[in-house]
């Protein structure tokens, strides 16, 4: 026996390190690409090298004879078989969309859909027959700019008759959440300051760090899937809607995922083909995507125009905000493509208190990779917009730029607070949490050398940026999201079993792949049965296990699915109770339960949870109508979102001679309401900046002029490295939800939403005694460079070797 | 993803590689293969025969040799970088191999594989130009060298044919001068924007000789002869070398991409030369 | 098929392969040591990264017959006896990985860096950690791993 491991007085709160590293750290991982199966075909994908076309015919034969090679499928094929992939999220009833197949049977509307499907003994032989397969296409005109698309310019799918899939719009006098922004707006062109200004935020690619990879054994009874995704409930349910195969042949496991980030939030085309190639078969199927597909064909992310029209007063009080988005779909609806933009619809008006405000969205098809989540999904590019003009406001009535906010935001004893678009804040402390932030940042000093700066015309310019956020949080309440058009809910599910040695396996509806839920959950669970951390194995991400849940995105896993856990241990709890009186034979009023133990109060007769369950297990003691299991199942549907928020300072030096923005330091507080671990919480943090700095600096979806993706490798897409990025200085505030009972918030976005504004505002700010008041998205060197020169950066859209298919001989980097 | 099939060779000496390339058409030799096996792995080319010179003793290896430094074709970066001599002898080299890539494709990278490869935005071209390296070429007509300004003739062209191999660089001894390479990337581990690379030499407080080469300005590195001409004689202060360093992009032909358009990087020549010559003379 | 002997973090395996294998796969489908992984096509992202004879290299860029004869240390071979290496250690102890798919190219190189520079700076760890991209972590608490395992070597 291993003596008693001694616990903090308290899980909640104690920075445990995970669990889940050992087998990380170790390489002892299983991640789906390394499943191999006996008898196990690979699969290659042909994809069209063309934006837009029609496939006039295709030729197999070769592939067909070539070595190891089992079939080769094409959208003819099966054509009668795929179905059409989802979209759950109608945001209007009339929304358009074109039949979304998995493989193009007649059309192809963006370079990189697949056309046809190699099946063959091995990976190399897969992808050296679908080199041999030869299709034909007649290439037709390509809807590429956004705004020209929303104009019908050129169609993306002739037949739907037009790109614009959707116009949504939100006005606060229709909704008698506020005023009539247009009165505001008239008011503020008389005497007040009206803000106008346009924003766009580039397309941007997950860039997961393990590619997707998928596993179909139709051998068994259930035909088993593997796929590295964040949804195996969802990939399960919609495989049976799609494909008819009944729900209860169906088993999806989702291993060990390597990151997500909303880009694995997805029913895709390749889990589509994965499966009917296992099908039609009968063995079992593999596909692994290699990089370039991932970033050519999984989707993409943001990509909008957004107008903004902020209305205030002379002393900075803003009287209302008007939004006009243009939104690029790509070429097809995914999951939630359509409702990313509206997820931020809510979010525009920030941490403030504005009277009036109205937001229009158009959904519009292009000859692009689809777009759907990433990371923030609609609420980076909310927060981006309202704190850029925040900015530019202050700069317009030269205040600083935290005494505007200051004057507009909601104040920590106005909580709840409904705001303009109608939702209901729980709770919050700007006013402490940018306190917090400006001392950590040395916010005066750095104002004083960025003055002293601009006198000398130093050719390093120094920046400031602010960017205070909120956001919604904890994927969603299911009436909320049935209002909305969603199809599904937003509740999770999870179950505890007590196992007869006393050890509890927690199973969650959660699917996390980085989150570290293993631990968290651990520590929900050990606090409220009394059980040692490590006494718990939590479970998840296989639907034989895990048959109940609706998976991991929208920083909902904590606030949904943690408080689902809470729910099922206080259920183990009342089960316990009754038998626990039974087995010590006192009154059930009399039982309290503290440290793991029932105890009748006013004795020391006590039985802990452990020694129930194995007397449960034994049912020697128990009468026959007892039930001999401690175990329970719970759901939770929250009652609201939180809405978690902070303060990000960022200072950038910007060298005008070059145009590099050089992060120098960044300060973030954040108010996530309770924590559960502070060092996953601290690394979520981390992890979201850093995805947010890449959108201000580095990363963008470059498409060319014939709609190739050029920034189709790590060659071209730049993520950034260590050596790209500084060192983040974060701290908390700590304000409790008051919709939850564990008191938490969210985590998983609040980064990468936070830190996009607090970027480019250092940057713009570094530049604004230039006259500069805007770069855009990413504030690349030659972007700042150009805008410095007055004119708009014309960056060719080329990769670095576009050059170098003619390679000589031997080989650098 | 994987590369398509071809036949594979290590040869361990020059003759037996030169008599496989002489036999195979389409034959690609592989040096550290830090460029060359992505490219296979993305399938741009797919050579029927590879002839790698990893088990070639003879190629490797840094050694004096007079007035000049001999590395060996296949001496990984890592050794340049790291080597002694070209420390003292031509520390421009060594410092601009330093920015190639990242550790990883330095420990397997090599110098004459890059020098061959002569991607225009490649660290090493510009470099072995400034310092006036020669190349030695092994063919079936025997040995020749190559002056560094006349190996690189186009987009990943040189003076190495078909059936060569670069066998050596020579690179004159520097001994005493001042270096520095500038590279300008958006992120650390990316291809050059534009790179200089500059070598003084000092006589008390002003330029008694320069060299400076710029990468990625044409499809070929660029001697910046006019700034290296207006900055002997001159004083190592800011005012002189700027005023030099603005003829840095004359006679260049720089690409325009995703990273910038000729006009930018023409002003960025300006900027980076300037820099490189400061941070060389050590001013 | 070509024939080679392979010493993979201890045991000498003798394989015949085709030429075009990368070193990557043959340690992931021949030998099963998945540990290692590949996370791009570029040679970018580092994931892949092994030793071969004692120094990191991207075993998604070396053909597996080019290490007929060498030395091959993966993720997998550097526990001894049950007993983390002392990066393994720090990355736990420092929360320096989440979804971990890149922890073990990040683990192998940042040992080959503390081998060549056992006391880095910050800088001097970021810089040499340019070649591993991490897509969860920041690479805060990566850095912080790496000074955490220097600290603890001395």
């Amino acid at each position: 026996m291993t003596a008693v491991e001694e616990r903090p007085a308290a899980e909640l709160g104690s920075p445990r390190l995970r669990k889940e590293d050992q087998r990380l750290i170790t390489g002892r991982t299983r991640w789906t690409d390394n499943i191999t199966l006996p008898g196990m075909h690979h699969l290659a994908m042909v994809r069209s090298p063309f934006a837009h076309a029609r496939i006039t015919g295709i030729d197999t034969g070769a592939a067909k004879s070539a070595s190891g090679v089992v079939t080769v499928l094409t959208g003819a094929d099966l054509k009668d078989e795929q179905g059409a992939l989802p979209n759950a999220w109608a945001i209007i009833p009339e929304q358009k969309a074109p039949e979304h197949p998995s493989i193009a049977v007649e059309h192809v509307a963006f370079a990189g859909e697949i056309v046809a499907v190699v099946v063959a003994r091995t990976a190399a032989e897969a992808r050296d027959a679908a080199d041999l397969v030869d299709v034909d296409y007649e290439e037709l005109p390509v809807a590429l700019d956004l705004k020209a698309a929303a104009a019908d310019e050129v169609l993306a799918h002739p037949d739907l008759g037009t790109n614009v899939s959707a116009f949504w719009e939100f006005d606060s006098a229709a909704a008698d959440t506020g005023g009539d922004v247009e009165a505001a707006i008239s008011a503020a062109r008389d005497g007040g300051v009206l803000i106008e200004r346009e924003y766009r935020q580039q397309r941007l690619i997950p860039a997961f760090m393990e590619p997707r990879s998928i596993a179909a054994d139709p051998t068994g009874e259930q035909l088993t899937v593997w796929s590295a995704t964040q949804v195996p409930h969802f990939v399960k349910i919609f495989l049976a809607l799609v494909l008819g195969i009944p729900e209860h042949k169906i088993r999806v496991i989702a291993p060990d995922v390597g990151g997500g980030f909303g880009g694995k939030l997805q029913f895709t085309p390749e889990e589509v083909l994965t499966v009917l190639a296992a099908r039609r078969t009968g063995k079992p199927c593999k596909y692994t995507e290699t990089r370039s597909e991932s970033l050519v064909a999984a989707h993409h992310g943001r990509d909008q125009w957004q107008k903004i029209t902020l209305a205030a007063t002379k002393d900075g009080t803003v009287t209302g905000l008007k939004v006009d988005l243009v939104a690029d779909m790509g070429a097809y609806l995914g999951l939630v493509t359509s409702a990313i933009p509206i997820l931020g619809a809510f979010m525009y008006n920030g941490i403030y208190k504005f009277p009036a405000y109205h937001l229009s969205c158009t959904n519009v098809f292009t000859n692009k990779a689809w777009t759907d989540a990433y990371r923030g999904a609609g609420r980076p590019e909310a927060t981006f917009a309202i704190e850029r003009v925040m900015d530019e406001l202050a700069a317009e009535l030269g205040m600083d730029p935290i005494a505007v906010r200051e004057k507009n935001w909601i104040k920590h004893d106005e909580f709840p607070f409904t705001t303009v678009s109608g939702m209901q804040y729980d709770s919050g402390n700007y006013e402490a949490a940018t306190a917090k932030a400006k001392e950590l940042f040395g916010y005066d000093e750095l104002r004083k050398e960025q003055q002293q700066r601009r006198e000398s015309v130093d050719p390093v310019q120094l920046g400031i940026g602010v960017s205070t956020f909120t956001e919604m949080c904890g994927l969603a309440p299911s009436r909320w999201l049935g209002s909305m058009g969603y199809v599904g809910g937003g509740w999770e599910h999870a179950s505890i079993r007590m196992l007869p040695t006393g050890k509890v396996e927690v199973i969650t509806g959660t699917s996390p792949h980085g989150q570290g839920h293993e631990t968290a959950w651990s520590q929900i669970v050990a606090d409220r049965l009394g059980v040692a951390f490590d006494d718990v194995e939590v479970l998840h991400g296989d639907t034989q296990i895990a048959a109940r849940g609706l998976d991991s995105y929208g920083s909902r896993s904590l606030t949904v699915g943690g408080m689902a856990v809470l729910a099922a241990a206080d259920k183990v709890l009342e089960k316990a109770k009754p038998i626990a009186a039974e087995l010590m034979e006192a009154s059930v009023d009399d039982l309290e339960f503290v440290d793991g133990k029932f105890g009748v109060k006013g004795t020391d007769t006590s039985m802990a949870l452990g020694d129930l369950a194995f007397a449960v297990f034994q049912g020697h003691k128990l009468s026959a109508e007892s039930e001999h299991s401690l175990d329970a199942d719970a759901t939770f549907d929250p009652l609201d979102f939180s809405f978690p928020h902070g303060t990000h300072l960022c200072a950038v030096e910007v060298d005008t001679e070059t145009g590099r923005s050089t992060i120098r330091s960044y300060v973030c507080v954040d108010d996530v309401g309770k924590v559960v671990n502070p060092l996953i919480v601290e690394g979520q943090v981390h992890g979201g900046i850093a995805q947010g700095i890449a959108q201000a600096l580095f990363e963008e979806g470059v498409y060319d002029e014939s709609g190739t993706l050029v920034t189709g490798s790590f060659v071209d897409y730049l993520v950034p490295t260590a050596a790209d990025l500084p060192a983040f200085v974060t701290d908390r505030t700590e304000t409790p939800s008051t919709t939850n009972e564990l008191g938490v918030k969210g985590v998983g976005e609040a980064g990468t939403i936070a830190s996009t504004p607090a970027v480019v505002n250092a940057v713009v700010d570094a530049l604004r005694s230039f006259g500069v008041n805007d770069v855009e998205m990413p504030c690349t060197p030659h972007r700042v460079w150009s805008t410095l020169q007055g004119r708009a950066a014309d960056t060719p859209a080329a990769p670095h070797s576009a050059q170098s298919t003619s390679m000589s001989q031997e080989g650098q980097a | 993803m994987i590369p398509a099939a071809f036949d594979y060779h290590a040869p361990s000496t020059v003759d037996e590689a030169l008599a496989l390339l002489a036999e195979h058409d389409d034959a690609k030799v592989l040096a550290g293969g830090q460029s060359l096996i992505p490219v296979l792995r993305l399938r741009l080319a797919a050579p029927e025969v590879i002839v790698d010179l990893g088990r070639i003793e003879e190629l490797r290896g840094i050694r004096e040799d007079g007035d000049a430094l001999v590395i060996g074709a296949m001496t990984p970066h890592h050794a340049v970088e790291t080597d002694a001599l070209v420390a003292e002898h031509a520390k421009l080299l060594a410092l601009a191999t330093a920015t190639v890539a990242d550790p990883q494709v330095r420990h397997r990278g090599t110098i004459g594989g890059a020098l061959v490869h002569a991607d225009p935005a490649g660290d090493l071209p510009a470099p072995a130009v400034a310092l006036g390296a020669e190349l030695v070429i092994a063919g079936s007509g025997g040995r020749r060298t190559v002056a560094a300004e006349d190996f690189f003739e186009d987009l990943f062209t040189t003076a190495v044919g078909e059936d060569d191999l670069l066998v050596e660089i020579r690179v004159p001894k520097h001994t005493g001068w001042g270096a520095h390479y500038e590279k300008f990337t958006r992120v650390v581990q990316q291809w050059s924007i534009v790179g200089v690379a500059a070598a003084v030499r000092l006589d008390g407080d002003s330029i008694a000789e320069a060299r400076v080469a710029l990468t990625n300005m044409g499809s070929t590195p660029v001697r910046a002869a006019a700034v290296e001409q207006a900055l002997v004689g001159q004083p190592a202060t800011a005012e002189a070398v700027q005023a030099a360093a603005a003829q840095a992009a004359e006679g260049t032909s720089p690409p325009s991409d995703s990273n910038g358009d000729a006009e930018y990087r023409r002003h960025l020549a300006t900027v980076l030369t300037r820099r490189a010559v400061l941070a060389a003379a050590g001013a | 098929m070509t024939r080679i002997t392979v010493n993979v973090d201890g045991t000498s395996y003798t394989d015949d392969v085709e030429p075009r294998t990368l070193l990557v796969h043959y340690l992931r489908e021949q030998l099963g040591k998945t540990g290692t992984v590949v996370g791009c096509d570029t040679s970018n992202c580092g994931a892949c990264t092994v030793h071969l004879d004692g120094r990191s290299v991207k075993s998604c860029s070396v053909l597996a017959v080019q290490a007929d004869g060498h030395e091959v240390t993966t993720i997998e071979g550097l526990a001894t006896n049950g007993e983390l290496h002392p990066v393994q250690r720090a990355f736990h102890e420092n929360h320096g990985l989440q979804c971990g798919f890149c922890t073990p190219g990040m683990i192998m190189q940042s040992i080959d860096l503390l081998a060549e520079n056992p006391d880095p700076t910050d800088d001097e760890v970021r810089l040499g950690l340019e070649g591993n991209m991490c897509r969860c972590t920041g690479y805060q608490n990566i850095v912080k791993s790496v000074r955490a395992a220097a600290g603890g070597a001395k």
